[in-house]
């Protein structure tokens, strides 16, 4: 299926709450609970499920969702998760990508790490504009979903942990330059790390630092050592 | 698939020219980092070994590339748990600073290539693989991430060219993409 034929399956305003809803969770979802939150009845949900697997924007399995296996287990549940695939459309036809590959090939080959980071430390400070160095990580929050960075809070709920109390961090599920990162992390992931510290300000109240994972951002926001309440 | 490509270990091999001693206090950094990044390797999913000398914690007292040049020899079950280790721990820290650290190589300075499961690599096998990368460009025998073979791949490269004769596969070789530049 075409980018353009996929995007337009999402058209249908269930759909596109469904597939928001998938999406969001990072994980595995059934059918009755894409339908809850999406307010629809299951088979009108599984319907709308099954379309957009159809369209290449979700991948489906199944699982038992109970936990129990052997007889009375019932059958596995139909689940979903974001598909992985990039789909863009651009009208008329731009091709930022391939411009995006060369530069950072030939910044890497250049050794161009520390004027990359420069220029990405001041596009943040811009986009930031006037205001304050980010306050409270509910704001980092806003800040980096409206980017596509598709934020979540870590350790919220384990005061206590390995991490102490308080320890909570925001981490990201989606990297915007996730293909150029790919190919080139260090020059890639350093300016990220440099174009979120501009924007949420280095000597506030939250800090942007590294901390990469498989599958996420490489960065993770947190509040600043000497402004722990 | 072959029964050696089931039974294959992916070892890595890369080198890096210090910019300064390591008592540096201007390395003091990338030393603070060495032993919670090694620990971090040891417990990555997919470690199999990494070269230490002995009685020491890790490999940057042993400098058969040269005195300034430290090297880091390791050994992984997939190219996947490799990659997420190189650039998806901790370790990327290290790589996003290696410039303030290390000079920057024009040659290729790592190397990857299959062994069999079991096998330690010894250095100067490791470095003769990485003199095969640099001369030849990437193959089945010696290898980068951007220019990866699997496993399978590199057994059959050994059937058809045994290794007397494996200077006219050079031909066959690709450049290194600029992607491998990337590592230390």
């Amino acid at each position: 299926m075409e980018d353009i034929d996929a995007i337009a399956a999402l058209q249908d305003p269930v759909r596109r709450r469904l597939y928001e809803y998938v999406a969001a969770q990072g994980r595995e979802v059934g059918r009755n609970e894409a339908a809850e939150a999406a307010g629809v009845a299951r088979t009108l949900a599984a319907h709308h499920l099954d379309r957009l697997a159809e369209a290449g924007l979700l991948e489906s399995g199944s699982r038992r969702l109970t936990g129990r296996s052997g007889p009375g287990a019932g059958r596995p549940a139909k689940v979903y998760t974001r598909a992985r695939a990039e789909r863009a459309v651009s009208l008329p036809a731009r091709d930022y990508r391939t411009a995006a590959e060369l530069l950072a090939e030939a910044a890497e080959q250049a050794g161009l790490d520390a004027g990359l980071w420069a220029a990405a430390r001041s596009r943040g400070e811009a986009l930031r504009g006037s205001a304050a160095p980010c306050g409270r990580l509910e704001e980092a929050m806003e800040m980096l979903a409206a980017r596509g960075y598709e934020p979540y809070l870590e350790g919220a709920e384990d005061a206590g942990g390995a991490t102490g109390a308080g320890a909570r961090v925001v981490r990201m599920r989606n990297c915007p330059f996730h293909a150029v990162a790919e190919r080139f992390p260090p020059l890639v992931c350093g300016m990220n790390l440099a174009l979120l510290e501009g924007l949420l300000g280095t000597d506030g109240p939250v800090r942007a630092r590294m901390d990469a994972r498989p599958g996420e951002c490489c960065v993770v926001v947190e509040t600043s050592k000497n402004n722990r309440d | 698939m072959t029964a050696s490509a089931h039974g294959a270990h992916l070892a890595e091999l890369n080198v890096a020219t210090l910019r300064h001693p390591l008592d540096d206090p201007r390395m003091a950094p990338f030393v603070e980092m060495l032993d919670p990044v090694n620990a971090a390797a040891d417990g990555a999913p997919g470690f199999v070994w990494r070269l230490v000398e002995e009685g020491a914690a890790d490999a940057t007292a042993l400098r058969p590339a040269g005195e300034d040049v430290i090297v880091n020899l390791t050994v992984w079950e997939t190219q996947e748990a490799l990659w997420d280790f190189t650039y998806r721990s901790g370790h990327l820290e290290v790589m996003r600073r290696r410039r303030e650290w290390f000079e920057r190589h024009v040659e290729a300075h790592l190397v990857l290539w299959w062994v069999p499961a079991g096998h330690l690599p010894s250095v100067g096998e490791a470095l003769e693989r990485l003199a095969d990368l640099q001369a030849h460009g990437p193959s089945p025998r010696a290898f980068t991430f951007a220019s990866s073979y699997t496993a399978a791949e590199a057994a059959q490269h050994l059937k058809d060219v045994p290794p007397a004769q494996r200077e006219p596969a050079a031909r066959s070789a690709r450049p290194a993409s600029a992607g491998d530049a990337a590592a230390v």
